[in-house]
């Protein structure tokens, strides 16, 4: 199924008789394995509303997350949660559109400081599991009106409803951007520097470590962005902050490599991503001894990637935080689970939403376990 | 503003239902006598008064827990309180109803500058979590105007924000965890240090649901490191045109100052008689904020003068010392006492696409004349959120009924130019009927199914978000079921 307009879209839902697997461009497996017919989002494309002078955009839910980004470029303006391209580590094709990204709340490196994709959307549309075409939020940034199911959507990988159109904050890209690059520093040091950063008034929007498992080699890097002087003034005040923890020098790098977890492309193993207090990440990980592990976030978020069939969490014991499986076999999925288990009383919540917003069963029913 | 009618059988029932809240609450924590429990008959929306059945001052999660349990199996409905600020009758008791107070919960739990958070029973209020922190070079972001007074509770309940919210966004955006307690008595963690949910965003939508999925005892807050430093230059304008369309220039040139403050030709004359500050007296008055470094400010406020210069200004001043950054922020901060001097006021919350904001301005003053009221605009320009400060004598019989009208009347203008009803100060009572200009019936169904999983019997802060003609079907079903 391919509905053109938000309508069919309801129309389609509202007739099904079975579940539905519901796609953006697929480039995201994340989740149990759904067995059901393939819903496209795809022609459900293109920008509703841009106002660059207002920092708002609202676009339909299948428009290619490309086309979104090329449109707010051309206003000097981007997204400013940098959403990660799941393709190369997922060995995946397609392409990925904006709803997508919503749907499974995606961000990158920037998430440390500017929020995660859901802080940055502001509206949405969708249609629940009855077909019922349903709004919340709108498109401005500051909106209290009624509950927040603009949040509760986000991240929901479509079990509570389809989206249709989503709006967004965003925020202009800045002159400059530099790196500060330490090479050869272990997990501890790095995490101790990072919190060090960014709990600096350098306005750090990037915080990344990794240790080549293999060479031994270790680099971490930070990001700071904005006016050509004011960067170079920050990137500066970093270094002699940071003296006493490595040897920092100010570089130009290139971050996609981290927002992709580029290292564990290719590579076996299952994939975790752990998020967790960042002081917590060096024990966690020496816990668990990984193959490979990608701190992000100034460590709040790590990504591991472990022999496959690894039952992480039984490794990592008691811990506050949550690992997710991203990367497995679907037997290995379906073993383990995806997401964290939660408690009792907060599943109990989520599957009473569920109820209500499709009783059913139709969309995406078991995508999150 | 018409509540339901209290349930009588609940009444008939107080003595009973006093004396099982005072046998799991220590002395002093029940409040049940009419002479006091009149403090709790209003929030900061005074117009509307009720004294509740009982008010109680837990001193802790479990307290909390354990007064819910009581009053779920009472069938007693209950109404969360912060420290009472709300303007739009947040926390407006019914006389049936059980006010269950935190303000006495107000401890800092942990600090955590490494990982930049702090948790606070949320009691506390917001100035005192910047308090807490500050002299470790941190801050709490969101930023209220009654932050000196409003409770971190309060602030979750009707998702806050403040002056420096485009820069830091709103109490969402900082909160990564909560104790919260169902209205079981059920205790459930959600999120904490960490970034992000494991499922389904349950705090996300917890925060800003007025006290009616869950009440709120704890909180980890995000805190973030002060800026080395900060700066207001003033502009004044000929036209509220002239300054709107500046203000999205200077959006779109890629500056993100932290506050964009606007106040139109009456509010800058109400202030400049009160606070003195030296405003000049023009159209539209613009604030604008940057932070950084010496160095820093003086980049971005220059690229800013430059884009104001374009628009001929009538004032441009930038200021040069501590003390004149505070005389720039006198009057700003003094609007609301400055109206209160004048006249009693209504405050209106609603946001507006920033583009609309010339147009949005001129209908306000068409329907101020129409209405023979005065309005004043104050608000937070950088993103749309409007203050419009109606003016009215509570003595003269009508005038507050002539108030709302006109009101509500604004807050329809602001839907209908792609805006919402409120922006930070929630809907409570205030808004509840206005809810149907802003959502079709489905989407305020949508919303209240939500209610439904988290509170089936419909006992959270009752009477409140939704209109009454709405949720009317559910609230009978509760007496039906008792």
């Amino acid at each position: 199924m391919r509905p053109e307009t938000e309508t069919e879209l309801a129309e389609m839902i509202a007739a099904a008789q079975g579940p539905l697997a519901i796609r953006g461009g697929g480039t995201r497996t994340i989740g149990q394995k759904v067995a059901g017919e393939v819903l496209s989002l795809a022609g459900l494309s293109g920008i509703s509303l841009y106002e660059p002078g207002a920092l708002t955009l609202v676009v339909k839910a299948g428009t290619p997350l490309a086309d979104v980004e090329a449109a707010l470029a051309a206003e000097g303006q981007r997204l400013p949660f940098e959403p990660m391209d799941h393709r190369a580590l997922l060995g995946t094709e397609g392409i990925p559109t904006i709803g997508g990204v919503v749907a499974a709340n995606v961000s990158g490196p920037r998430r440390v400081q500017a929020g995660a994709c859901r802080d940055s959307l502001i509206g949405v549309r969708f249609v629940d599991g009855m077909g019922t075409i349903l709004k919340n939020g709108g498109r401005v940034m500051k909106n209290v009106t009624g509950y927040d199911l603009v949040k509760l959507l986000a991240g929901s990988f479509s079990t509570l409803g389809v989206l249709s159109e989503v709006s967004f904050k965003v925020l202009p890209i800045p002159d400059a951007t530099k790196t500060v690059r330490a090479y050869g520093l272990d997990d501890v040091t790095a995490v101790r520097a990072m919190s060090a950063a960014l709990g600096s008034p350098f306005e750090v929007n990037g915080a990344v470590h990794h240790i080549d498992r293999q060479g031994g080699k270790s680099v971490t890097m930070l990001r700071v962005e904005g006016f050509t002087d004011s960067v170079a003034y920050r990137a500066d005040a970093l270094c002699k902050l940071l003296g006493g923890n490595g040897d920092w020098q100010v570089a130009d790098a290139d971050w996609l490599w981290a927002r992709d977890v580029q290292p564990f492309v290719g590579a076996p193993g299952d994939v975790w991503r752990l998020s967790i207090k960042p002081s917590d990440a060096p024990g966690l990980v020496a816990r668990v001894a990984p193959l490979d592990a990608l701190y992000d976030w100034g460590g709040g978020l790590v990504w591991l990637r472990v022999a496959e069939g690894t039952d992480l969490r039984a490794a990592l014991g008691a811990f506050s935080g949550h690992a997710t499986l991203i990367r497995a076999s679907d037997e290995t999925k379906a073993r383990l689970g995806v997401f964290h288990p939660e408690p009792a009383p907060l599943q109990n919540i989520a599957n009473g939403l569920r109820g209500k917003f499709d009783p059913r069963g139709i969309l995406n029913p078991g995508l999150m376990g | 503003m018409q509540m339901p009618d209290p349930d009588a059988s609940i009444l008939a029932r107080k003595g009973h239902i006093v004396a099982r809240l005072q046998e799991v609450l220590p002395k002093g924590a029940v409040i049940s006598d009419i002479s006091e429990t009149r403090a709790y008959e209003c929030d900061a929306l005074t117009a509307y008064r009720c004294p509740p059945l009982a008010a109680v001052l837990p001193t802790s999660t479990q307290d909390v827990s354990a007064v819910l349990r009581i009053c779920h199996e009472e069938g007693v409905p209950v109404v969360p309180r912060g420290a009472g600020t709300s303007l739009a009758g947040g926390a407006l008791p019914t006389a049936d109803s059980v006010i269950l107070g935190v303000a006495r919960m107000n401890a800092v739990l942990e600090t955590d500058y490494d990982n930049r958070f702090i948790r606070v029973q949320t009691g506390r209020t917001n100035l005192s979590v910047t308090g807490a922190v500050e002299e470790n070079g941190f801050f709490y972001a969101p930023d209220p105007s009654s932050q000196l007074a409003c409770a971190i509770a309060g602030n979750i309940a009707m998702n806050s924000g403040g002056a420096h919210c485009l820069k830091y966004g709103v109490t969402t955006n900082n909160l990564l965890g909560a104790t919260v307690v169902l209205m079981d008595g059920t205790v459930v963690e959600m999120g904490g240090a960490h970034l992000d949910a494991a499922g389904l965003d349950l705090l996300g939508v917890i925060c800003g649901s007025e006290g009616q999925l869950s009440v709120v005892t704890e909180a980890t807050l995000r805190i973030l490191p002060k800026p080395e430093g900060a700066r207001p230059v003033l502009m004044g304008f000929d036209s509220n045109e002239v300054a709107g369309a500046c203000v999205s220039d200077i959006i779109k040139a890629g500056v993100l100052p932290v506050a964009i403050e606007f106040m139109d030709r009456p509010c800058i004359e109400a202030c400049e008689a009160f606070a003195h500050a030296g405003y000049p007296m023009c159209e539209a008055l613009l604030i604008v904020e940057v932070e950084g470094s010496p160095a820093e400010i003086d980049e971005q406020l220059g690229l800013i003068l430059q884009i104001a210069r374009q628009h001929n200004p009538v004032e441009l001043r930038e200021s040069q010392s501590e003390d004149e950054s505070a005389r720039i922020w006198l009057g700003r901060k003094s609007a609301f006492g400055a109206m209160g001097q004048i006249n009693d006021y209504m405050c209106l919350d609603g946001t507006i696409p920033v583009t609309a904001l010339p147009m949005v301005l001129r209908r306000i003053g068409e329907l101020s004349k129409s209405y023979g009221l005065d309005v004043a605009n104050v608000f937070h320009a950088g993103d749309g959120n409007m203050h419009p400060l109606i003016l009215f004598d509570a003595n003269k019989p009508g005038d507050l009924e002539l108030c709302e009208a006109l009101g509500a009347d604004i807050l329809r203008l602001c839907v209908e130019v792609g805006g919402c009803l409120t922006g930070e100060h929630g809907v409570g009572i205030e808004k509840r009927d206005l809810m149907v200009d802003q959502f079709d019936p489905a989407d305020m169904e949508a919303q209240m199914a939500v209610k439904d999983v988290f509170d089936p019997q419909w006992l959270l802060n009752p009477a409140k978000v939704f209109p009454l003609a709405s949720s009317q079907s559910r609230r009978v079903a509760r007496l039906a079921a008792e």
